[in-house]
C-alpha cells in the first residue's frame, strides 16, 4: 500500500515500539502532525518548548531503558533540541531526534526557518542522517534505533526534509539492519575476564568503581551479585547511583568532587580499581597526578575511547558490561576456596574503610529554626514511595540528593551528569512519569534551575501527570555562590537571585497546587500534602541560604585533600 | 611525532565533515588530508598526516573507528606504508634561470607541464620528504605558486587492506 513519507515515519515509530513521542509543531513537520491526529498508537506529548520536549524523551529514555523519540520543526526548533541533545550525547542515552528540515530543493538557499542541524549537531550525536528519498525512509529510521541503542548508546538526529515528508512509497520495515562499518564489541575477550579475576584475588585493596554504563547496561545485578560474593566495596559515580543498593553495608557511596571521604579515601589507597562503565571524569579523579597512586586499574567498557582516555589502564575489558561481570561471577563461582580466601583476607581493608566512615561520614548541622536542605532530601527519601523516580537539575540540590537519597535501584534518578545542564530536571521528571503514570515521579530542584524549564506546568498539567516538583530556594545559583565563597572572596557577583518568585501562586496560574514550608516543622507536612495529591505539585522549601555541598575537593585538587568543613 | 593514518569510510552524505570535525573537536592536528573513492563501490580513502604523542594517537585511531561511517583505520607509522605526493609548481623562469629549472626538474623526474616565456609550470611525485627537497631548491628562482595533493599512502606487500 502506497502512503506519504509522513506516514512512513510514524508506522517506522510504531515498528519500533515507540509509545510516546515529545514534540512540537511547525511548518516542515505539519505533514507529520497530520498524519498524527488519526494515528492512534502512538501518544503525543506536547511541551512548551522544544528543549523540555527533548529533555522528556531523554528522561522517558533514562527510566525506561527504550529509546526516547522527539520531534521538532526545522529552524529554530531543531535548535532549540540541541542542549538536550548534547545532555544526552554525554550522558550516553538513546534517542532518536527527528527534526522537519526545509524541501530538498531548497536546502542550502538559506530558506525560511531553514539551519543545518545535522551540522550543528554533528559534535552531540552519536551519528545523524539525512533522508533524501522516500525509499530510504524506513532503513533510515531502522538504522538510527539500532544506533542509539546498541554499543555505548546515543542521541541519533534524523533530519526529514518536507517534500520527502510528502512523496508517496511503499512501505516495508526491515527485519535486520546490517551496517559494515559499525559492529560493537559485546561479549568482554575471556582472557581478559579471566586475568581480572586473577587480578582481583591478588589484590587486597580492591575498590569497585562504578558509573553510569551499568545502570544503561542493565548490569546492576551482576554487579551488586559479584560485589557481595567477593565483598568488594563498591563506589559510584553520580551517574552510577542506583546500581549498587546505597543502603548496603559494602556501598561506599559516591566518589569525586562531592564525593564521600571514605570512597575518595579508600581511591586513594587501594591497590586495584575495577573500573567498570565509567570513565575516569576529571569530577571523580581530581587531580590526575596523584590519582590512586597506588593501584592497578582495570577498566570494563563497551566504548574503546574511554579506555586510556584520561588515566592509564592496566588491563582493559571491551566488552559489554553485563556480559563482562556475567562471564566474572562464573569464574569466581569455580574457583570457590580461592574465593573465600580472598574474602577473608579482605578483613583489614573493611577496617580501613570502616575507620574512614566513621570519622567524616556525608552528614550536616540540622537546625530548629531553618531548614537544611540535606534534611528535606532525608525526609523526601524517608517518605516517598520505595520505586520513586527522582530527577533533578543541575548544582548543590543535585549533590545533595546524591549524597543522601541513598538511590537502591537502577534508573531512579534521571540527573544530567556530563553536560550539568540547568532545567533538565521538570522535563525529564515529565518524560518519566509519561512512561510510568503509576509510580511517584518526584524533581528535585534549585530556584534557578527550575526557571529554566518551568513552563512545563503546563504540559504537566495538560497531560496529567502528576510530577511532584520540589523546589529547595535559597535565591541564590547555589553551587556559583558557594564557589564564589570558598575561591573568589565571598564576591558573590551575579548569583543572588534578587527577585523573590512566589512558586504557591505560579503553581497556581498553572492549575496546579502548591505548598510551602519555611521552618523545619513544615517540611514534613509539606511533604505529606505534597504526595497526598493526586496532580502535579509544586513543593518549595525556603533553604538554609548559604548552606554549602560538603565534603568538596577544590577542581585540580587530589581526591584525598578534601574540604570537610569550612 | 607525525603519523600517516589511512581510513576507509563509506562514502556517505557528510563523511568528510564528520572526519574533520572530530580532528578540530578534540584538538588533534591535521598536517594534510587527501580523499577520493577506491576501487569498491561505496567506499572511499582518506589519508591524514597528523601529529601527537602515542597516546593521542591511540585516541585518534579509538574516535575514528568509532564513528558510525568509519570501515577501517590501518596507521602507517612504522614505515609499513609507501608513501607519494604530488605537487603542481609555478615557478619564474626567465633568461638564465631557465636551464636551472630544467636541471632541477630532470634530477627529481619532475615533469614540465606548462611552459610560457616567463615560466614553467611543473609536476613533481614523490614522498613528501622530496617534494620538500625540491621546492627548496625552486623557491630561490621565484616560486609563483604552489598546489599540492597531500600524502596518500599504501601499505607493502602483496597484501591488500583487507588481507
Amino acid at each position: 500500500m502506497k502512503m506519504n513519507g509522513a506516514r512512513i515515519m510514524l508506522e517506522c515509530l510504531k515498528k519500533e515500539g515507540v509509545d510516546t513521542v515529545f514534540g512540537y509543531p511547525g511548518g516542515t513537520v505539519i505533514n507529520i502532525y497530520d498524519e498524527l491526529f488519526s494515528f492512534k498508537e502512538i501518544r503525543h506529548i506536547l511541551p512548551r518548548h522544544e528543549q523540555a520536549g527533548t529533555h522528556a524523551a531523554d528522561g522517558y529514555a533514562r527510566a525506561t531503558g527504550k529509546v526516547g523519540v522527539a520531534i521538532a520543526t526545522s529552524g529554530p526548533g531543531a535548535t532549540n533540541t540541541v542542549t538536550a541533545i548534547a545532555t544526552a550525547y554525554m550522558d550516553s542515552i538513546p534517542m532518536v531526534i527527528v527534526t522537519g528540515q526545509v524541501p530538498t530543493a531548497l536546502i542550502g538557499n538559506d530558506a525560511f526557518q531553514e539551519v543545518d542541524i545535522i551540522g550543528i549537531t554533528r559534535p552531540c550525536t552519536k551519528h545523524s542522517f539525512l533522508i533524501r528519498d522516500v525509499k530510504d525512509i524506513a532503513t533510515i529510521m531502522k538504522k538510527a534505533f539500532y544506533i542509539a541503542r546498541t554499543g555505548r548508546p546515543g542521541p541519533v538526529l534524523v533530519d526529514f526534509p518536507k517534500d520527502i515528508q510528502v512523496a508517496m512509497g511503499e512501505f516495508s520495515y526491515p527485519d535486520s539492519v546490517e551496517i559494515r562499518s559499525y559492529k560493537p564489541t559485546v561479549e568482554g575477550h575471556p582472557r581478559q575476564v579471566e586475568k581480572a579475576c586473577k587480578m582481583i584475588m591478588d589484590s587486597r585493596k580492591p575498590v569497585l568503581y562504578v558509573g553510569g554504563g551499568v545502570v544503561l547496561g542493565d548490569a546492576a545485578e551482576q554487579l551488586t551479585t559479584l560485589a557481595r560474593k567477593l565483598g568488594v566495596p563498591v563506589t559510584t559515580t553520580l551517574m552510577g547511583l542506583g546500581s549498587f543498593p546505597g543502603d548496603d553495608q559494602l556501598s561506599l557511596g559516591m566518589l569525586g568532587m562531592h564525593g564521600a571521604y571514605c570512597a575518595n579515601m579508600a581511591m586513594t589507597h587501594s591497590d586495584l580499581i575495577i573500573a567498570v562503565g565509567s570513565r575516569f571524569d576529571d569530577r571523580v579523579t581530581g587531580k590526575l597526578a596523584t590519582f590512586a597512586p597506588h593501584a592497578k586499574i582495570i577498566h570494563i567498557d563497551v566504548d574503546p575511547t574511554s579506555i586510556k582516555k584520561n588515566v592509564r589502564v592496566d588491563l582493559p575489558i571491551v566488552g559489554d558490561v553485563k556480559d563482562v561481570l556475567a562471564q566474572m561471577i562464573k569464574l569466581t563461582d569455580k574457583t570457590k576456596d580461592k574465593t573465600a580466601e580472598f574474602v577473608t583476607a579482605l578483613e583489614p581493608w573493611h577496617q580501613e574503610i570502616s575507620a574512614w566512615k566513621d570519622k567524616h561520614p556525608i552528614s550536616y548541622k540540622n537546625s530548629s529554626t531553618t531548614i537544611k536542605p540535606q534534611f528535606v532530601i532525608q525526609k523526601l527519601r524517608e517518605l516517598s514511595d520505595p520505586d520513586a523516580i527522582i530527577s533533578t537539575d543541575v548544582g548543590q540540590h543535585q549533590m545533595w540528593t546524591a549524597q543522601f537519597f541513598k538511590f537502591n535501584s537502577p534508573r531512579t534518578l534521571l540527573t544530567s551528569g556530563g553536560l550539568g545542564t540547568m532545567g533538565y530536571g521538570l522535563p525529564a521528571a515529565m518524560g518519566a512519569q509519561a512512561a510510568y503514570p503509576g509510580r511517584q515521579v518526584i524533581t528535585i530542584c534549585g530556584d534557578g534551575g527550575v526557571q529554566m524549564n518551568i513552563q512545563e506546568m503546563a504540559t504537566l498539567v495538560q497531560n496529567r501527570l502528576p510530577v511532584k516538583i520540589v523546589i529547595l530556594n535559597n535565591n541564590f545559583l547555589g553551587m556559583v555562590r558557594q564557589w564564589q565563597e570558598l575561591f573568589f572572596d565571598k564576591r558573590y557577583s551575579q548569583t543572588c537571585m534578587e527577585l523573590p518568585i512566589d512558586f504557591i501562586k505560579l503553581a497556581d496560574a498553572y492549575g496546579a497546587k502548591g505548598f510551602l514550608a519555611s521552618k523545619p516543622d513544615d517540611v514534613e507536612k509539606v511533604i505529606k500534602a505534597g504526595f497526598a495529591e493526586d496532580g502535579p505539585v509544586i513543593m518549595e522549601f525556603k533553604i538554609a541560604r548559604e548552606e554549602k555541598v560538603l565534603p568538596m575537593v577544590p577542581a585540580g585538587a587530589s581526591l584525598n585533600e578534601m574540604v570537610l568543613n569550612a | 611525532m607525525q603519523h600517516t593514518i589511512s581510513v576507509l569510510v563509506e562514502n556517505e552524505f557528510g563523511v568528510l565533515s564528520r572526519v574533520a570535525s572530530l580532528f578540530s573537536g578534540r584538538g588533534f592536528n591535521i598536517d594534510s588530508l587527501s580523499v577520493a573513492p577506491t576501487n569498491e563501490e561505496g567506499l572511499s580513502r582518506m589519508t591524514i598526516v597528523t601529529r601527537g604523542d602515542d597516546k593521542i594517537l591511540e585516541q585518534i585511531n579509538k574516535q575514528l573507528n568509532k564513528l558510525i561511517d568509519v570501515l577501517k583505520v590501518i596507521d602507517f607509522t612504522d614505515g609499513s606504508g609507501i608513501e607519494r605526493e604530488m605537487a603542481l609548481i609555478k615557478v619564474t623562469a626567465e633568461d638564465e634561470s631557465r636551464a636551472e629549472v630544467l636541471r632541477i626538474v630532470d634530477i627529481f623526474r619532475a615533469k614540465i607541464i606548462d611552459v610560457t616565456p616567463k615560466s614553467y609550470t611543473i609536476e613533481a611525485t614523490g614522498n613528501p620528504v622530496k617534494i620538500d627537497a625540491i621546492l627548496d631548491l625552486l623557491r630561490p628562482l621565484g616560486l609563483k605558486e604552489l598546489v599540492r595533493t597531500g600524502s596518500v599512502t599504501i601499505g607493502r606487500g602483496a597484501k591488500g587492506w583487507k588481507g
